[in-house]
């Protein structure tokens, strides 16, 4: 059970000067902190009474030792009184609200109860220094004053008067515990007088250790100098009012310690030239050691640090299961993981501690917790030694799990467990399946690994992080561990229906899959790419979905939906055979993935693991022996449809000089809720994106027709057919025309007087004017053309830069704040704590998005699976 | 515009009760919680006005889900 205790109440209040010293162990007197023999000095800025920051030695204090001492505030009794500068801006606030002479509130009674009810307790002081300020004689004695003015950062005058601190003391002593409750104070945790100070506290040694530098010099921590100097010029004012000083000194010096206080306190205080360190550096004082981004705040207690983990650049790994990280050698040969010695894993462990080279065990801890690092020398002795009970820290090793992330964590998928394979190079390796989930690519990407040290937190990972329980994700309900890119290309090459292999052939494309069976051969003695997949495919799988491939060729009504076409539009899989259909990303991709997908629900886990493998294994194979490629020849139209495309786009402009035309005249026809101008605007955008669409389900007919045969497929279009890359908009723009530029979904209308760039006459609205290419990539723009599309392409880098960075911050603040909600085991869903409901049932529905298939139940399995009797 | 209307019958207010003791008692047990860890609503919702709960009571709220057709929702007056 966790102990848990709650906060009643903070209060936050001014140390008296009575509880300084109360708190306080010793007075500090001396500048000097250690003397010739190293020894701390008694009443020094390191006395021991102050904890101890050295091994060994024993507080004066407590009697422990370094570690179990928390360490005890010392005192600097200072001989005249200096201003708290950070409270400066109050101490002139109460010098106003309040009568130097008889200490009330400089203004009548009724005026007084009036602020207190008029202001929250926050603002009254302020409130009443105002309205005092111009008081010019006290209302309750009748004593003439003269208003009090703050001169940046200590000193205060009354007209030309210096105030000295000593003075302030004594008016603030006077105003009365009532008047200050009635401001808001609370005079037990606060006195307006201990702003002045008179006694100020020394942070214990264990706040400011002194460190050894390697020539044996001990270097002081910032706080000691700063303190050293306060309690030097404390010493000379001393000496200096006891000798009977004439005042002017006495004065200059007591301006030093008010100097040395203030930037004691803060560094960085306005007005105040900032200490030094002997070399130059600025000092880093209390307040610049708790504020900013490197602050103890933001640094230390916000952000932490670990141990047991590793940076390095991320490559692909195709031979790597889905569940692997490759790890560099000499990343597994620094750190450790521990391994607990029991009767029974004694022979594992002795094989660790007898080894001289990799995997040996780097570290022995004993019972007693005393750590030995395993030497040539001491090897002998400790296997001696070793015993049930003690923990041998050995070098990383294949299997061990491992948690893998790369920034910015943006979801549960970020930070994945896997586990170690060790392999040779410099960088982290991972399957490029993987990749989707962590959004990582590899052209210089880092990823940082944790190497878990408990068994605890190992079996944990394994159980709810590893990436194979992670193939769906719960965001969409589709897998996102999914093959990509040239991957999908392969396996679209491999399954279509004329691609047909030698038996050698095939053997090496199974074998790099880890089969050692051939299929039945065809007739022909040649085996088909199709018959190679299915021997990836369980026997008892049946699946009907429509391909990547099948919705551009129904787009363009090459084929219909019920699987006529040159290639079936529809992918058909009988008694883990594919029958018809290619396997494209519908079937493999991330996001949508049906046959991934399906997989992962029946087989479970382990199988889309092994599948996943073997068939990137299997594609990658299929590359080296096929390839792909991309030449300028191959975007060659033939002249029918480069006249095609003429026609469309010469009909379109024709319209669009139209309604220009209509325009000028004051004829066109203005869409409700639109002036002239913008429906202008909307008819010619809409009429020249309808022509650009036009073009491009003309293209896409035209490839899908003269591209779909065994030589031309090569020609790349087969990325573009099996959607693992590009789009037929990108051929549009590269053979046919590249279209209308854009900048915030508007024709470009901003430049010159009247005219985006002077190519064109004032007052051109017509379609080149406002950055309309006709022309296509492969002809290649106009300048004016170009010049356009580097609008709305500067448009988009900007907006990419500014959108992230603002959606980022937004999804940040989300998830802080919805973190601690979970859903609970009775399917509420409830604060952490337990005792906040949010939600009575998770999502209304109480349903695992993870579970679903897109936000439905996937009933096809089900079905399948009591079919196949396996669930009843 | 003639008659007395009420905010309940509004198609986007959802339906709502206020709870018997007893029910409220076993809702508790449900969820072994205690009042103030459910929900809340403020005692000037128009809503408690008409169904003139007092502060303590537990109104159910049958809304309407995309997903699940309805949900049931508590929450307490405060």
């Amino acid at each position: 059970m966790v102990a848990r205790k709650t906060i009643g109440m903070i209060k936050f209040g001014i140390l008296s000067p009575e509880m300084i010293r109360k708190m306080s162990t010793v007075e500090v007197k001396v500048a000097e902190t250690y003397d010739e023999d190293g020894f701390p000095i008694e009443g020094g800025l390191m006395d021991p009474h102050m904890g101890v920051a050295d091994p060994g030695l024993r507080c004066k204090t407590c009697g422990q030792k370094m570690n179990r001492c928390p360490g005890h505030f010392g005192r600097i009794e200072l001989v005249r009184p200096v201003v708290h500068s950070e409270y400066a801006r109050y101490i002139e606030y109460f010098l106003n609200a309040f009568c130097p002479k008889c200490g009330r509130p400089l203004v009548s009674d009724q005026e007084f109860t009036e602020i207190v009810s008029s202001h929250p307790k926050k603002k009254r002081l302020k409130a009443l220094a105002k309205k005092g300020a111009s008081v010019k004689k006290c209302p309750h004695c009748g004593f003439e004053r003269t208003p009090v003015r703050l001169d940046k950062p200590t000193n205060f005058f009354e007209g030309d008067r210096r105030v000295w601190p000593t003075e302030i003391r004594e008016r603030l002593e006077k105003i009365p515990d009532a008047d200050l409750e009635r401001l808001g104070f609370d005079p037990k945790n606060f006195r307006p007088e201990w702003l002045v100070l008179t006694v100020l506290p020394v942070p214990p040694v264990t706040v400011r250790p002194s460190i050894v530098l390697e020539t044996g010099e001990r270097a002081e921590d910032d706080l000691t100098h700063k303190l050293a100097d306060i309690v030097r010029i404390n010493q000379r004012l001393k000496e200096n009012i006891d000798a009977g000083a004439p005042q002017l000194i006495i004065e200059d010096l007591w301006d030093l310690l008010q100097y040395h206080v203030t930037t004691y306190f803060n560094n960085e205080t306005p007005g105040a030239p900032p200490a030094r360190h002997r070399s130059g550096r600025i000092l880093k004082t209390v307040i610049q050691r708790l504020k900013g981004k490197e602050g103890r705040f933001r640094y230390n207690l916000s952000g932490k640090r670990v141990n047991f983990a590793g940076r390095a650049v991320i490559s692909p790994d195709p031979m790597l299961d889905i569940d692997e990280v490759g790890v560099p050698e000499w990343m597994a040969r620094i750190v450790t993981v521990p391994l607990h010695v029991t009767e029974w894993n004694m022979d594992e462990a002795r094989k660790y501690l007898e080894a001289k080279d990799y995997p040996r065990a780097l570290y022995v801890v004993r019972p007693d917790g005393t750590r030995k690092r395993v030497t040539d020398t001491n090897r002998e002795e400790l296997l001696e030694e070793l015993a049930p009970g003690y923990v041998i820290e050995r070098q990383v090793i294949d299997g061990d799990i491992v948690l893998f992330n790369r920034q910015p964590s943006l979801h549960r998928m970020s930070m994945m467990a896997l586990k170690v394979r060790v392999l040779p190079g410099r960088t982290l390796r991972i399957q490029p399946a993987v990749c989707p989930p962590y959004n990582a690519d590899f052209d210089g990407d880092e990823m940082n690994i944790h190497f878990l040290q408990t068994k605890e937190a190992q079996v944990e990972a394994r159980e709810l992080m590893l990436t194979t329980k992670h193939v769906i994700s719960p965001r969409y309900g589709g897998p996102i561990i999914g093959l990509t890119k040239d991957y999908i290309t392969a396996l679209f090459l491999l399954t279509l229906p004329w691609t047909k292999f030698t038996k050698e052939q095939a053997m090496d494309l199974l074998y790099a899959a880890g089969i050692t069976e051939l299929p039945e051969p065809d007739e022909d003695g040649m085996i088909s790419g199709r018959a190679i997949f299915s021997m990836l495919l369980p026997d008892d799988l049946n699946m009907k979905f429509p391909s990547t491939l099948g919705k551009h060729l129904v787009a363009v009504g090459l084929a219909d939906k019920k699987g006529n076409g040159p290639i079936s539009p529809i992918t058909v899989i009988e008694n883990g055979k594919l029958i018809r259909g290619v396997i494209d990303k519908a079937a493999v991709g991330t996001g949508k993935g049906r046959l991934l997908d399906y997989m992962y629900r029946r087989y479970g886990e382990e199988f889309t693991k092994e599948f996943t493998t073997r068939v990137s294994r299997m594609a990658n194979r299929l590359l080296y022996m096929f390839g792909f490629t991309n030449s300028y020849h191959s975007l060659k139209t033939p002249e029918e449809i480069d006249r095609k495309i003429d026609e469309i786009v010469d009909r379109a402009l024709k319209k669009v000089y139209e309604y220009v035309d209509q325009y000028n005249k004051g004829k066109l026809e203005p869409i409700p809720g639109r002036d002239v101008e913008e429906s202008l605007e909307i008819y010619i955008m809409v009429t020249l994106s309808q022509a650009e669409k036009e073009v491009q389900t003309l293209l896409q007919r035209h490839l899908l027709e003269t591209k779909l045969d065994p030589v031309h497929i090569l020609d790349n279009f087969a990325q573009i057919f099996s959607g693992a890359r590009g789009s037929f908009a990108n051929i549009k723009n590269l053979m046919g025309v590249q279209g209308q530029a854009a900048v915030r979904e508007k024709r470009p209308h901003r430049g010159l007087y009247q005219r985006v760039i002077s190519h064109f006459k004032r007052g051109d609205l017509g379609p080149f004017a406002r950055g309309f290419a006709r022309r296509n990539l492969r002809d290649g723009l106009t300048m004016d053309e170009l010049f356009f599309w580097g609008m709305g392409g500067r448009m988009g880098e900007v907006d990419k830069g500014v959108s992230t960075q603002i959606t980022g911050y937004y999804y940040r603040r989300l998830s802080n704040a919805m973190m601690d909600l979970l859903a609970f085991p009775d399917g509420t869903v409830r604060e952490v704590t337990r005792d906040t409901i949010v939600q009575f049932t998770f999502g209304d529905d109480g349903l695992n998005p993870q579970k679903l298939r897109h936000g439905e139940v996937p009933l096809d399995v089900l079905y399948d699976e009591i079919k196949a009797g396996e669930k009843k | 515009m003639a008659g007395k209307r009420s905010i309940l019958d509004h198609v986007l207010v959802p339906k709502c009760r206020i709870l018997k003791e007893d029910e409220v008692e076993e809702l508790l047990k449900k969820y072994g919680v205690s009042k103030d860890s459910l929900p809340k609503i403020l005692a000037d919702d128009p809503v408690v006005k008409e169904l003139g709960a007092k502060k303590g009571d537990v109104i159910e709220f049958v809304r309407n889900s995309p997903i699940s057709g309805k949900a049931l929702y508590y929450r307490v007056v405060v």
